[in-house]
């Protein structure tokens, strides 16, 4: 598997795209440090972008890459290599690659800022862990999808969809579902809806970190009180990880029955 | 060398090998024919675990391929239609392949062998259709394995090509290989086939030498043969 990740990393290393989403939090960062000057307000602006940015670049060069690398693939079925080990190698080719221009992109000019003698160093670094957790998340379910549609056309249009689904039509719903149930009490409902959904729960995570859950009223207090602690956090942390091993588990399971 | 039974694959609504048995001792060159969408690729994409049959058991040198990857280390694969990664040069696919599979000075011989060298530096995604087929052949046959399975290896080749490839195979056969070709061209099979196994609707409809299906089908000549039995179960 080892070597098929460093032949996908390899080549995606070389292809402009990596180095495109790699300037531009590169920039994103740079702008945001020296024409805000204020950290904390650095991380919070940053988070909206990587909420809503990360899942649709994770989902987008997930299913990209897989049609493109098509022909790859057939190469290596025929060589004597483990179905597993070309799909979760490709997979993690991707997924860390991704990782990497968005941890660089941004901790670069972090760093440089002086990040390490700030306070908001461990915000920062929540930022970066989600981040990474969201693009490990879209990626394996963008594999999932490319590997269950034949038809390019049809598996972006999944993806895209799904990417919607999980970053905005999912609250819409969850909003809707608050204020009509509003007479029950709605705290545990609204925990769990919050795991349920990768996106949701990156934003919750940091939100609560960063300690402006006043701004976010009654509900901001029970989350306080579940996120904020060491349990909540681990909880989280489980629901994250889950997001991820529940697709790669798929991946490998649909890898060992597809035809090519 | 390889035994395939009952094997079974449909796509979709489409029956592709409908309980096919046959196979292949060691040493001696097959040739596997038949009409198109008869069912030859998905053969020899079963043989090699890129399709998954529905039923059917297949062997290669007596172990069960199912669950099992390290099998195709005994099979070079020339698939049918030369599709690399486009953004690879030809020197980087070589050596990417070798390291996949197993270190080999055998390729230099064979990159001489099809006057690759001018193009070890170009991109895949730049190369011509014959020389891509040609980059095919070195990869199939850098490696040498006791099976060799050719998906019709002659597509786009020119004339010296063409026969630098049939001397080619012969000395593989020499060395006790068992090769699998299939081939629409069919005075290349007659040339180099000693068997050959005619699919018909997931069947084998016949195998044995071409002399025997000369006699079979009351044909004179082996292209005369085919269509015969062609005709026949088509009309």
């Amino acid at each position: 598997m080892l070597k098929i990740l460093k032949y996908s990393f390899y080549d995606l290393m070389r292809s402009r795209w990596s180095y495109v989403y790699f300037a531009f939090y590169l920039l994103l960062g740079i702008v945001l440090l020296f024409l805000n000057n204020d950290l904390s307000k650095a991380v919070i602006t940053l988070m909206n972008v990587i909420i809503i940015l990360v899942p649709l670049i994770g989902t987008i060069f997930g299913v990209m890459y897989y049609y493109n690398s098509k022909e790859f693939t057939e190469l290596l079925l025929a060589q004597p290599l483990k179905r597993s080990s070309i799909f979760l190698g490709q997979y993690l080719g991707v997924a860390i690659s991704l990782s990497m221009s968005l941890i660089l992109g941004l901790g670069l000019p972090f760093v440089f800022y002086g990040l390490f003698e700030s306070s908001a160093i461990w915000d920062f670094s929540l930022l970066l862990i989600t981040g990474t957790f969201l693009t490990l998340i879209f990626t394996a379910l963008a594999f999932n999808i490319a590997l269950s549609n034949e038809n390019k056309i049809k598996g972006f249009g999944y993806a895209i969809l799904l990417w919607l689904f999980l970053a905005v039509i999912y609250d819409g719903i969850f909003l809707l579902v608050l204020i009509g149930f509003e007479e029950y009490p709605l705290d545990k409902v609204s925990l769990i809806g919050t795991m349920l959904n990768p996106i949701d729960l990156s934003r919750t995570l940091i939100l609560l970190k960063l300690d402006i859950s006043a701004l976010l009223g009654y509900t901001g207090a029970i989350f306080k009180q579940f996120f904020g602690t060491n349990y909540g956090l681990i909880v989280s942390f489980i629901a994250l990880s889950l997001w991820v091993i529940v697709p790669v588990l798929r991946i490998v399971y649909k890898s060992k029955k597809k035809d090519f | 060398m390889v035994t395939i039974q009952n094997l079974r694959k449909k796509f979709g609504k489409n029956q592709v090998l409908s309980g096919l048995d046959l196979s292949f001792g060691a040493g001696g060159i097959f040739a596997i024919l038949g009409p198109n969408g008869s069912g030859k690729t998905t053969l020899i994409k079963s043989v090699l675990g890129m399709v998954i049959p529905d039923k059917g058991e297949i062997t290669v040198l007596g172990k069960n391929i199912t669950k099992n990857s390290d099998y195709r280390h005994q099979i070079d694969y020339l698939p049918q239609i030369a599709n690399f990664p486009s953004n690879l040069k030809v020197k980087e696919l070589i050596k990417m392949i070798k390291d996949l599979r197993k270190s080999t000075k055998e390729d230099e011989r064979l990159i001489e062998l099809f006057k690759l060298t001018p193009f070890l530096d170009k991109k895949l995604g730049q190369l011509s259709g014959g020389t891509k087929q040609k980059v095919n052949l070195v990869l199939t046959f850098m490696f040498d394995s006791p099976i060799i399975i050719l998906d019709e290896p002659t597509s786009g080749l020119d004339p010296i090509s063409m026969l630098r490839l049939k001397d080619l195979i012969q000395v593989e056969k020499e060395k006790g290989k068992t090769i699998l070709i299939t081939s629409h061209i069919m005075s290349f099979v007659e040339e180099i086939s000693d068997e050959i196994v005619f699919i018909l609707e997931g069947k084998i409809y016949f195998k044995g030498t071409i002399t025997e299906l000369k006699t079979k089908t009351n044909q004179p000549d082996f292209e005369h043969a085919i269509a015969s039995i062609l005709t026949d179960n088509h009309a």
